[in-house]
Parts: C-alpha cells; sequence; structure tokens
C-alpha cells in the first residue's frame, strides 16, 4: 500500500522543529510500524537525507523504549499495543498518518521522535524501591503473600515505563506511571514500612519534574499498553493522603 | 532543592566535563517526615491540592442538593417558600443571633469557592506549563476533551453565572423587584415569560453544573482515594445520578414560572 | 594459510580444590576483603545494567564502592533482560519432588552437554537459592498459590517443579526488582549512572584494565571514565545474525573490544535456537519474537506429508499430516529439547515440507488440545500467548494452526572467565550472558536469569573484593598514553565511518551478514559451508569499510553511526564464530557438525578429542586456540538421548 507520513523532524532540544511529510510506496500489511519506519529511513539514506530518529529496542512491547503518537493517539490506534507490536495491516491504502512525539516539558525532545524520560528514573530513585540490601534477605517462603494482593500488585507491577500516560494526559501528567509503582510496592508486606515515606517523595518528585497533576481524565489508562487500572491513582491518593495527615 | 541540583547536573554533564575519574556523587533525598502544618504539606502536592479541590467540591455539592430542595418550595406556593428564606436567617436562634448561621454558610461558600478554584486554576496552569507544545493531531473521540473542557471552561461559566445570580437574586441588582423584596415574588418576576431568556441562560447554566457534577462527583471519590475498579461502575451511576436529580429539580422552578405554572 | 592456530593450554586457577561442595565458601574465605572505609575510596565500572549488570552495580555501591554504570538505552530498566518470559531456576525443593542442589548441578551439566565447568555450575546451584530470597525481599511479585506461598512449575524438560516466575514476565520482574535497587543507590550517591552511553573501548594500563572510553550517545562526546576496576555485564551476541529474539541494540562491541585488547573469547559458536518463535513474514523483518516453549505442552506440530503443499492447514486430512516429533522421538514426542525440535524443523523445511511465506515454517496446532480440554481451558492457559501471536500475525490460533519456526535466542559463547569471574586481562570481570561460563554448550530453559543474578548479586561482589583490596590504583590522567591510545582508536574509528559515504545502508550489511550466518552457521554446520561462509565474511567485511554509507555526524543522536560500529564488530565476530564452530568437529548442544552425527541423525559428541572449552586470543591475523581442558569428578559423562 502508499501513505502519506506526516513526521515530526527537529535537529536538537535547542531547533524549533517542523513537520515533514513523506510518501512510501510498497508498505507490506505484515510489516509493523516501525519495520516501515525503518524502510522509509533506509531510503532517506541512499538519498543523502537524515534518517527519522526514533526510540526502539525490544521491538516486543517490554523494554518500553518506543514512543511515538500516530494520528494524535499515543502507540497507535490498537489498544493495550505499544508502537513496535502495532503492524501495518490496522492502515489503509492512501492513509496519511501523522507521526509525533511524546509531548511533555519534562520530557524533553532530543532528536526527532526522541524525548529523554530520565525524570522517569528520578522518580524512581525518590522511593520506588524496597530497601533490601543484598545478602540479609529472610527465607523467601516466610514472606506468604495472599494470592489477591499478589495479583493486584502484579497489574500494577507490569508498567513498563514507556511514558504513554503521560503523552496522552491533556495535563501531561506522570500520575499513573507513579501510581503503579507505588501501588505494586503498597500491596506487599515488604513495601510496607517505607510505604508513607515513598508516596510523598515520589509524589513530589513527580510535581518537581515539570509533570502536570492528574484530574482524573483517564486518557492515561486507555492508551496504557499493559492496561495499568485506573485505581492504581486512587490508591496513590489514598496513601498520599494518609502521609499527609500523618506529617 | 535536590532534585534542580540533579537535574542541572544531569543538563550540563554533557557539555562540560568529559573527563571524570572521581564520581560525582548524587545528593541523598530527604526522607524524614516533614514538619510543615498539614495545609502547607497538603497544598505542596498535586494530589494534596486536588484533595482541597474535592472537598470545596463536596461541600459545594452538599449546599446545592440544600438549596435544590429548599427552590422547589416553590411548589408548595408563597407562603412556604418565603417562610423557608426567613426561616434561613433564623435558624438556632435564640441560641444563635439573627442571620448567623446564613453568614457562616456564605463564609464557608465563599472560602470553598475560593479554594476550589485557586486549586482549579493553579492545576490547569501547572498543566499548561507541563506541554507547552501541542499536539498537530487530535483524534475526534476522546474522554479527555470531555471532561476537561466541562470542568475548565465549564467551571468559568458557573463561576459567571454565580455572579449573575447573587445580582440577581440576592441582591436583587438586575432583577424587575428590588434587593429587599421578598423572595418569592423576585423569582416569579425573574423568570416572566417576558424574559424567557433569563429562563434559558438558567437552564444553560444549570446544565453546565450538571456536566460539571457528572465527571465531578465520581472524580472526587478517586481522588480522595475511595475509586477501586469494582467501584467505578457505582460510582459513575451514583454522580449520573446526582448530577441528574441536581438538573431537574433546579430546572423546574425557572421553567415553571416561565410557562406559567407557578404565579 | 591456515586459519588458527593452537597456543598453550589455560587452566582456571581460582577455583579451590577439595570438595565441590566446599569450594565457594572456601573462595570467599580465601579472597581478601576491603576495609569499608576504604571501599569509597575503590571505584568500579560497570558496563550494562541487565539482570547481571543491574544487581552488580546495586550490590556494589550498597557495599559502598563508587561505581559508574552505563547502558545504551534510555534506562538502566529497559536492558534486555527485561524480555525473559518463563522463569527462574532455584533449588528451594519448595514442592518436595526430590529437587536439591545437587540436582540443579547436575541437571544443569546434562543440559550444557557436558561442555561446562563443574565447580562454576554447583556454586550457580548453591547461589540459587539466596537468589529468590533476594528478589522477594525486595518486592518481585511472584506467581503465588491460594496460600500466599510461592507458585514454582516445571521448565524445559527436567522432571522437578523448580521453575519461580512471574506471568509470563519473569524478566521483566526480575530486572525491575534490581533496577530499583540500583536507582536507590544512584540517590544514595554510590552509584553514577550514564544512559545512552555506549562503551567503545578498554582502557589497558600496564597490562590492567583501568577504565573505558564512551561515547554519549546524545551529544557524541566521546568520554573518559577510569575507575580502579571494569565490569562488563552486556549481554549476548545473538544480533550477529540479523534476526533473533534479542532486542535491536543488542551488541558484542564492548566484549569484543575487550577481546581486541587481549581478553579471551571463549566458546563463540555455541549458540542457542529456541524452536518456537514466529516466522519471519517479509524481507522487511527486523526481528523475530520468542513464544513461551510452554505452548509445546499442549500443541502439536507437524507439516504436510507431501513437499510443496499449498493447501489450507484445514483442508489436509489427518492422514496427509507428518507429526515428525512424534514419529521422531516417540518417548517425548512435542516436548524434546530446543536443540534436537529447531533441528527437526529444519529438516523438514529443507525437506520443502515447510508452510507459510517462504516455506519457513512448522505448524504448531492446539486443535487436539481444544477438543480435549475445551475452549476456555486452553484460553485460560495461554491466552495472552495467542493474543501475542494474533497481533503480529493476524492469525487466530483458536482458528488456525499458528506457523513457528526456530530462532537464535542465546549466546553461550563470551569472554573467558577464571571461577572468579575474572577475564584474561586483570581487573576485567565478565558477568551474565557476556562471559562463557557455566552453561557449557547448551543453556536450559530459566538457568540464564538465574546465573545473571547469581553474578551480580553474590558472586562478583565477593570476588571482586579480593582484586580491590590490592587498590586503590594509581590515578589515570587524561593524557595517560594508554587513555591517548584508546580516544584515539575511537575517534578515528568514527571518523572513517563517517567518510566513507558509499552506497549501502549499515542495516544491508547486517542483513547480508546474518544471512550467511544462519545459512552456514546457524542449526546445522558443515565444513564446507563454514569455509564458505568465512570467505564470504572476509568480502563483506572489505566491502563494508569501503561501500557503507553513514548519514549525520558524530555530534548528534546518531543511530545509523551506532549501528555501523556494532556491525562492524560483528563483521569480525562472525569470522571467529565460522572458525570455532569449524574447529570444533564433533556436535554438542547448540552446535550441530553435520559430519558428526549418529546413523539416524541425533548428534554426536567427541569426549575423546573435544571436552574443552576453546578460548580464543586475538592477533589481528589468524587467531590463537587455548583450550582449557573440562574435568569431570561429579558427573559422568553420557550422550544425551530423547528417543
Ligand atoms: C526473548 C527472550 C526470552 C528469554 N527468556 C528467558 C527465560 O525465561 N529464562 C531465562 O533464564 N533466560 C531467558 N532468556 C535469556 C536471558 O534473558 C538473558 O540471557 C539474560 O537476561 C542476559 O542478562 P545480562 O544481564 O547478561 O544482559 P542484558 O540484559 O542483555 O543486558 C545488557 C546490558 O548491557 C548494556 N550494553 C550492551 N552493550 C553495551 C555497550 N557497548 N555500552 C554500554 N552498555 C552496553 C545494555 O544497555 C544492557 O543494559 C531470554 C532471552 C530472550 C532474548
Ligand atoms: C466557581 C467556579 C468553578 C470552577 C472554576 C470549577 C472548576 C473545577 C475544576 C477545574 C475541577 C477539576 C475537575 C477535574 O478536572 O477533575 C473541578 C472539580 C470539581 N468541582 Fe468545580 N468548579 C467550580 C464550581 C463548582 C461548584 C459550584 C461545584 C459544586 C456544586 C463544584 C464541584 C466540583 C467537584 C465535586 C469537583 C471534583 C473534585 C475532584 O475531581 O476531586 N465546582 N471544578
Ligand atoms: C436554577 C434555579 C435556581 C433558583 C430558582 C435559585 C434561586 C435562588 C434564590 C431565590 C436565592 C436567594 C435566596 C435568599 O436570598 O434567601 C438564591 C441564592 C443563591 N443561589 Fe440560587 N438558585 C438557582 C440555582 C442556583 C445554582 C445552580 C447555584 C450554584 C451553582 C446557585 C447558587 C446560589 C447561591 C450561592 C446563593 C446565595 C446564597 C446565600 O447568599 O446564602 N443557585 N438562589
Ligand atoms: S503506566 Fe502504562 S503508559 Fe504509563 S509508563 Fe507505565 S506502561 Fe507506559
Ligand atoms: S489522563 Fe491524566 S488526568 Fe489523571 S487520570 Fe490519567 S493522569
Ligand atoms: S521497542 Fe520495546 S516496547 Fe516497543
Amino acid at each position: 500500500m502508499k501513505l502519506t507520513l506526516k513526521i515530526w523532524r527537529q535537529r536538537n532540544a535547542a531547533d524549533k522543529g517542523r513537520m515533514a511529510s513523506y510518501e512510501l510506496d510498497d508498505v507490506s500489511p505484515d510489516m509493523s510500524f516501525l519495520e516501515m519506519l525503518d524502510v522509509l529511513n533506509e531510503r532517506l539514506i541512499i538519498e543523502g537525507d537524515d534518517p527519522v530518529a526514533f526510540d526502539h529496542d525490544c521491538r516486543e512491547g517490554i523494554c518500553g523504549m518506543c514512543s511515538l503518537v500516530i494520528d494524535g493517539t499515543a502507540h497507535g490506534p490498537q489498544r493495550a499495543t505499544t508502537t513496535c507490536q502495532l503492524h501495518m495491516r490496522h492502515f489503509k491504502d492512501g492513509d496519511v498518518i501523522t507521526i509525533e512525539p511524546w509531548r511533555a516539558s519534562a520530557f524533553p525532545v532530543i532528536k526527532d521522535l526522541v524525548v529523554d524520560r530520565s525524570a522517569f528514573d528520578r522518580i524512581i530513585q525518590a522511593g520506588g524501591y524496597v530497601s533490601a540490601p543484598t545478602g540479609s534477605a529472610p527465607e523467601a517462603a516466610s514472606i506468604p503473600i495472599p494470592q489477591a494482593d499478589a495479583h493486584d500488585a502484579f497489574d500494577a507491577a507490569t508498567c513498563i515505563g514507556c511514558g504513554a500516560c503521560v503523552a496522552a494526559c491533556p495535563n501531561a501528567s506522570a500520575m499513573l506511571f507513579t501510581a503503579a509503582k507505588i501501588t505494586h510496592l503498597g500491596l506487599m508486606p515488604q513495601g510496607q514500612p517505607e510505604r508513607y515515606g515513598r508516596v510523598t517523595a515520589m509524589v513530589d518528585q513527580m510535581d518537581a519534574e515539570g509533570f502536570g497533576g492528574c484530574t482524573n481524565t483517564g486518557e492515561c489508562t486507555s492508551v496504557c499498553p499493559k492496561g495499568i487500572p485506573l485505581e492504581t491513582i486512587s490508591r496513590l491518593n489514598a496513601d498520599l493522603l494518609k502521609a499527609t495527615a500523618k506529617g | 532543592m535536590s532534585w534542580t541540583y540533579q537535574k542541572i547536573g544531569h543538563m550540563f554533564r554533557n557539555v562540560s566535563s568529559v573527563s571524570r575519574s572521581t564520581p560525582v556523587a548524587a545528593p541523598r533525598r530527604p526522607q524524614a517526615p516533614s514538619t510543615a502544618a498539614l495545609p502547607r504539606r497538603l497544598y505542596r502536592s498535586s494530589v494534596g491540592k486536588k484533595a482541597v479541590m474535592a472537598v470545596t467540591g463536596g461541600i459545594l455539592v452538599l449546599f446545592l442538593v440544600g438549596h435544590m430542595l429548599g427552590n422547589l418550595k416553590v411548589f408548595l406556593g408563597r407562603a412556604d417558600f418565603d417562610h423557608y428564606a426567613h426561616w434561613l436567617r433564623t435558624i438556632g436562634e435564640p441560641a444563635l443571633p439573627h442571620r448567623v448561621f446564613l453568614t457562616i454558610m456564605e463564609a464557608v461558600l465563599t472560602v470553598a469557592v475560593i479554594l476550589h478554584m485557586w486549586s482549579a486554576v493553579s492545576l490547569a496552569r501547572r498543566a499548561r506549563q507541563a506541554r507547552p507544545v501541542r499536539y498537530a493531531v487530535r483524534p475526534k473521540a476522546q474522554e479527555h476533551r470531555y471532561a476537561t473542557h466541562v470542568m475548565r471552561y465549564g467551571g468559568i461559566i458557573i463561576l459567571l453565572f454565580v455572579i449573575w445570580h447573587l445580582l440577581d437574586l440576592t441582591f436583587g441588582v438586575v432583577n424587575p423587584k428590588s434587593g429587599g423584596a421578598e423572595p418569592y415574588d423576585k423569582v416569579v418576576a425573574d423568570f416572566d415569560p417576558s424574559r424567557w431568556y433569563i429562563t434559558v441562560f438558567y437552564v444553560i447554566a444549570v446544565v453546565m453544573v450538571g456536566l460539571h457534577l457528572k465527571h465531578g462527583l465520581w472524580s472526587a471519590f478517586q481522588t480522595l482515594g475511595w475509586g477501586r475498579q469494582r467501584r467505578y461502575r457505582g460510582l459513575h451511576l451514583f454522580a449520573d445520578v446526582v448530577a441528574a436529580l441536581l438538573v431537574i429539580g433546579f430546572v423546574a422552578v425557572p421553567v415553571m414560572v416561565t410557562i406559567g405554572v407557578v404565579k | 594459510m591456515s586459519l588458527f592456530s593452537e597456543g598453550e593450554p589455560i587452566r582456571d586457577t581460582r577455583a579451590p580444590d577439595g570438595s565441590i561442595k566446599g569450594r565457594w565458601d572456601q573462595r570467599r574465605f580465601g579472597g581478601k576483603l576491603v576495609n569499608p572505609a576504604n571501599r569509597r575510596k575503590l571505584s568500579v565500572i560497570v558496563v550494562g545494567t541487565g539482570l547481571a549488570g543491574g544487581a552488580a552495580a546495586a550490590t556494589l555501591g550498597e557495599l559502598g564502592y563508587h561505581v559508574k554504570s552505563f547502558c545504551y538505552q534510555d534506562s538502566p530498566r529497559r536492558a534486555h533482560s527485561i524480555a525473559a518470559q518463563g522463569g527462574i531456576n532455584a533449588a528451594k525443593n519448595y514442592r518436595n519432588d526430590g529437587d536439591s542442589i545437587q540436582r540443579l548441578f547436575y541437571d544443569t551439566v546434562k543440559g550444557g552437554d557436558y561442555r561446562s565447568r563443574e565447580s562454576n555450575v554447583y556454586r550457580l546451584a548453591q547461589v540459587s537459592v539466596e537468589i529468590i530470597d533476594q528478589c522477594v525481599a525486595q518486592g518481585v511479585p511472584f506467581a503465588r498459590e491460594y496460600g500466599g506461598l510461592l507458585d514454582t512449575r516445571s521448565f524445559g524438560g527436567v522432571q522437578v517443579s523448580r521453575t519461580f516466575y512471574a506471568r509470563g514476565q519473569t524478566g521483566q520482574q526480575l530486572l525491575l526488582g534490581a533496577y530499583q535497587a540500583l536507582e536507590r543507590q544512584v540517590a544514595a550517591g554510590t552509584v553514577e549512572m550514564f544512559t545512552r552511553h555506549e562503551m567503545l573501548e578498554l582502557i589497558i594500563v600496564d597490562g590492567v584494565a583501568r577504565g573505558i572510553i564512551a561515547r554519549d550517545m546524545v551529544t557524541g562526546e566521546i568520554e573518559t571514565h577510569t575507575a580502579d576496576a571494569v565490569v562488563l555485564a552486556s549481554g549476548g551476541y545473538g544480533n550477529v545474525f540479523f534476526l533473533s529474539t534479542n532486542a535491536k541494540g543488542c551488541n558484542v562491541t564492548a566484549t569484543w573490544r575487550a577481546h581486541r585488547k587481549g581478553a579471551l573469547f571463549a566458546n563463540p559458536c555455541y549458540t542457542q535456537i529456541h524452536p518456537t518463535c514466529i516466522p519471519q513474514s517479509g524481507e522487511h523483518q527486523s526481528k523475530l519474537t520468542l513464544m513461551s516453549e510452554s505452548l509445546r505442552n499442549d500443541g502439536r506440530v507437524w507439516v504436510p506429508v507431501e513437499k510443496g503443499d499449498t493447501r489450507k492447514p484445514a483442508d489436509i486430512p489427518e492422514d496427509e499430516r507428518d507429526y515428525y516429533l512424534e514419529r521422531i522421538y516417540p518417548s517425548f514426542g512435542n516436548l524434546v529439547p530446543r536443540d534436537i525440535a529447531s533441528r527437526a524443523a529444519k529438516n523438514v523445511c529443507d525437506e520443502g515440507r515447510g508452510v507459510g511465506p517462504g516455506g519457513l515454517g512448522v505448524y504448531l496446532d492446539f486443535q487436539d488440545a481444544i477438543a480435549r480440554l475445551g475452549r476456555d481451558a486452553v484460553a485460560g492457559k495461554y491466552g495472552n500467548l495467542f493474543e501475542m501471536y494474533e497481533r503480529i500475525t493476524g492469525d487466530d490460533p483458536f482458528e488456525v494452526p499458528m506457523r513457528i519456526y526456530p530462532a537464535v535466542h542465546y549466546t553461550m559463547g563470551g569472554l573467558w572467565v577464571d571461577y572468579d569471574l575474572q577475564s584474561t586481562i586483570p581487573g576485567l570481570f565478565v558477568i551474565g550472558e557476556a562471559n562463557f561460563s557455566d552453561h557449557g554448550a547448551n543453556r536450559l530453559g530459566a538457568s540464564a536469569l538465574m546465573q545473571g543474578l547469581a553474578d551480580g548479586y553474590f558472586v562478583l561482589p565477593n570476588t571482586i573484593s579480593d582484586y580491590l583490596a590490592k587498590g586503590p590504583y594509581e590515578k589515570i590522567d587524561d593524557d595517560h598514553e594508554a587513555v591517548v591510545e584508546a580516544r584515539a582508536s575511537v575517534t578515528d574509528r568514527i571518523e572513517k565511518l563517517l567518510s566513507i559515504d558509499g552506497d549501502r545502508t549499515p542495516d544491508s550489511f547486517h542483513r547480508e551478514l546474518g544471512a550467511v550466518m544462519w545459512e552456514y552457521c546457524g542449526m546445522e554446520r558443515t565444513e564446507e559451508g563454514l569455509r564458505k561462509a568465512i570467505d564470504r565474511i572476509r568480502e563483506l567485511r572489505a566491502e563494508f569499510w569501503s561501500s557503507v554509507k553513514v548519514p549525520g555526524e558524530n555530534e548528534e543522536l546518531n543511530q545509523n553511526l551506532e549501528k555501523a560500529g556494532r556491525i562492524a564488530d560483528f563483521l569480525e565476530l562472525a569470522e571467529l564464530m565460522c572458525i570455532d564452530a569449524l574447529h570444533r568437529e564433533e556436535s554438542c548442544g547448540g552446535h550441530f557438525r553435520a559430519e558428526s552425527q549418529t546413523p539416524d541423525g541425533e548428534a554426536l559428541r567427541d569426549d575423546e578429542n573435544f571436552a574443552y572449552a576453546a578460548a580464543w586470543e586475538y592477533t589481528g591475523e589468524a587467531p590463537v586456540l587455548h583450550k582449557e581442558n573440562l574435568e569431570y569428578e561429579y558427573v559422568k559423562m553420557t550422550q544425551r538421548s530423547y528417543k
């Protein structure tokens, strides 16, 4: 099939950036979206143009590196699917596809479609862990966890840190990402001792990074490739309010 | 602040040094409990601001419920309605002096509205700064356009309405009757068939309030930490029903006056 | 000219003698310790943030050393360990099903086809128990039973249930545990994190590893980082085949640069080919996706009896289908080990009976399972895998049989290390998939995660202190000749790559190299094919250096420059892999030489002549082979049979 691609081009963080348009013939419906961009890039290289920079690594939906806003939707039109797992069979011959980077001031553009998501790492640094030094761990079976809690904790723990939630949120809020970690650790006995300090520190860091506040819009969950549930945000809110009340 | 240090370090790292055989130590993050007073602790985070909005919003909802019930007394006749307005001013008497309860209520409402708006404005500004460059394409069907528009722009319309409404029915400035007139007269004069446009304006405003609450009510539960996957259906239903009842209850009065049922 | 020459044999001098059970304790006791107050004066560079590198950096940071951690991704959490699905082995014996450290040790040695080192494997089995404790303490959400205790399953054809798992995302959960521990140390200031940094050269001063040259992938800055010791945890090199289940960025650069500077590279030809991957759908294919091996528990593998049968699978009657695994291996059937299942699939496709595009695929059919267990039960077990398959292929496995084909998955070879995980360059330690230890010629399922974490959390932090205790070493200035030389070699190479300005893209070379490797150094290798491959690789390398086109410049994010550098190293590694495969005239584990098979086509090992690890020395010309003899005191070598 034949496609027109409108792609955000920006040389570096200082550049203003603009949309550029490319025509691509011979796109096979079996290609993944990123393979389609590979084809474009190989052509651009041969023609002496600058290929389009985009982040990707595992190409199987788990590393969280790929990050494209396709026709206004983070990770494209297919639900619960990362960009790298999106296939061209979901597009039609003659389509015009607009491709933009994640847009948030906390995620500055590095080049073209590549953004800097290190703010997420700093949120985790603020408290997204259990302080369990190597070597001093108790016997694993001594910490039983009800299956239901383990299950909910797991659902939250599957976040791949891609940032689509931020990209889709009208406030560019990192709430879903932060809440996923709070929920994962907050539901397990191992996470209890640091629970309230963790939530305060992580929310402070999230705010300090320049993400917006959450106003319960729910766009984040609907684009989240791992379907992190909205209730994680409410659990974070509950923990933060308890922590605030405790001081 | 520790994070700025780190962030700046991060930004300049690439530009400046090339060789670093001695590692730069990142600052240790303070984890000690905060000694700031509760309101400050609350207000320092985006989540706290949102909680303030939820609580103040809740207060406003309670007022609206009461206000709507009071309004409906119009259908019981002039005496009941005026008596109700009078009663509002004499609650607690003789223990409380005249109009004290009403004044307290007005004060609480004023503070609530200010805090509510303040939080809303500060979160909206934060959101604008968080996304300086907008997307070129915005898909049609999106949850968030409804919610943000109805809450932010809808909120402003509600504010303008309340100002008009106070000038109208409380102070009588824009009412055919004077400020000192009996409430029943003011209401009937206000929504006189000849002033149908006022009725339309009220209806629009009340629908805006309804939409605001349709999202706002369940949102408040989510904000206060009660949102769970299994409760969402119930919470949405609750919000929708309350919002619908309020709209119907409020709309009833001006409409009935305009079509002449209440004279 | 001969392809290689043979040098002195080498030996692991670090493993203590005595009973295998006590060796690890003895080594820990024998090693020197570093006084806590001195630790912060000692610095360690860790390249890689996967299970091995992430765990090591976090643990070293916790101990109080100054750690610099590097990864090429934008966050340490994205290392390719994240993609591991199945699980992690540990000899906990929670099921009371007869498991023990001894049995895990035995299974691993046997699974590796008797080409691994006994003392290392025994230690791995011992440490496996502590890994689970550590991960649970960190909050890793392992699967649990109703009563709240940890669940396990059996995996990869062993008879005990010793595999701990977290749905189909075990690697992700384990890596996030290590990542969080690492970020905790970053916050504490003990670990300095360098993301989007690629190591491009090793700095050696007076024969000792003292630092690395890394490129900041955002600005192009060439940076010098020095330390008292260097740890490589840079993962496997399966991407030499272009198509593999590895992430696009997986590369051999870190270890290859070390190899060029003197570290021996062991057993490069041992690659694991996983039988259940989604087949290639066309020329544009950029990587292959693994489908969990567990599918073979209920799916039946078949191809049409007739060559070139193009009918739809549903139209092929039962008696015109060949359930070849069940036919050839009646007792193990569809559950034969990975290497055997892979080769059998290749054989039927070579006969022209493969299905799907290019005839490169076999059916994995769930119709019988659906009829026997019901659709819901099948969906309950494999639902998410079916969805993943449908997302990629557009076919619904409930309606149409899945198509699968083998794909390169894991590399057992890597830099040679001793019991301390130290390479032949003092001060250079190698852990995780990047080293050659522990798995021999074939890795059992769920053992790579175990090894990565064992190395990172428990082994390296203990053994490295013996080395660091001799430090701190003299400070190295930027104008030290070793630094200047290393920097120059990096900048020269980058300049060269950018200046060729030929007419072929980097990817086109990578694809072609991959095709050559897959054809001649893949599932089945012959002397003739390997010689052909070596010639072709040499030509390709020459073509690369004269006609590759790398756009852009160094001083920016330049993904094609990164690629080109990695491909240049793959082009050198590929030749060594072929030479290694050529010299090993036996079949063992992941290495199958057509010349060495039993009359009925099974792999034939030659313990008489090849019971050694082949460690190769780089010379710039023909490499030199150093043999490490493998002695088996505790396990008796036998021929594997799955008939
Ligand atoms: C799809 C798949 C499924 C698997 N499933 C299982 C399983 O179920 N059970 C099991 O036990 N094993 C499994 N494995 C194998 C296992 O996941 C890996 O062997 C193991 O995770 C490797 O860990 P590592 O830490 O050695 O390397 P990796 O996790 O690959 O990490 C490599 C690190 O090195 C960095 N790096 C590489 N080169 C450079 C450079 N030049 N400069 C700077 N940094 C660099 C990378 O950024 C990365 O951080 C699977 C593998 C794959 C591909
Ligand atoms: C004065 C004008 C008003 C403005 C500008 C305003 C604005 C807002 C905004 C922007 C929100 C954020 C909602 C979100 O996006 O989730 C909000 C929430 C809310 N508002 Fe208002 N509002 C106003 C008046 C009112 C009134 C009169 C009521 C009650 C009757 C009310 C009740 C609520 C409630 C309950 C919430 C939900 C809080 C939460 O989400 O936690 N608001 N308002
Ligand atoms: C649409 C039908 C409505 C009618 C007929 C109505 C009627 C009135 C009347 C008669 C008063 C004067 C009461 C008194 O002075 O004793 C009043 C006061 C007030 N109304 Fe309404 N109202 C309506 C809707 C609303 C809505 C939707 C809001 C808020 C969003 C609102 C907010 C207020 C406030 C804040 C006051 C002042 C209360 C006080 O001073 O104590 N009203 N209203
Ligand atoms: S919550 Fe979902 S969308 Fe957000 S980072 Fe995690 S996986 Fe991505
Ligand atoms: S879309 Fe944004 S507003 Fe909250 S619910 Fe999700 S973070
Ligand atoms: S590339 Fe890893 S999730 Fe898409």
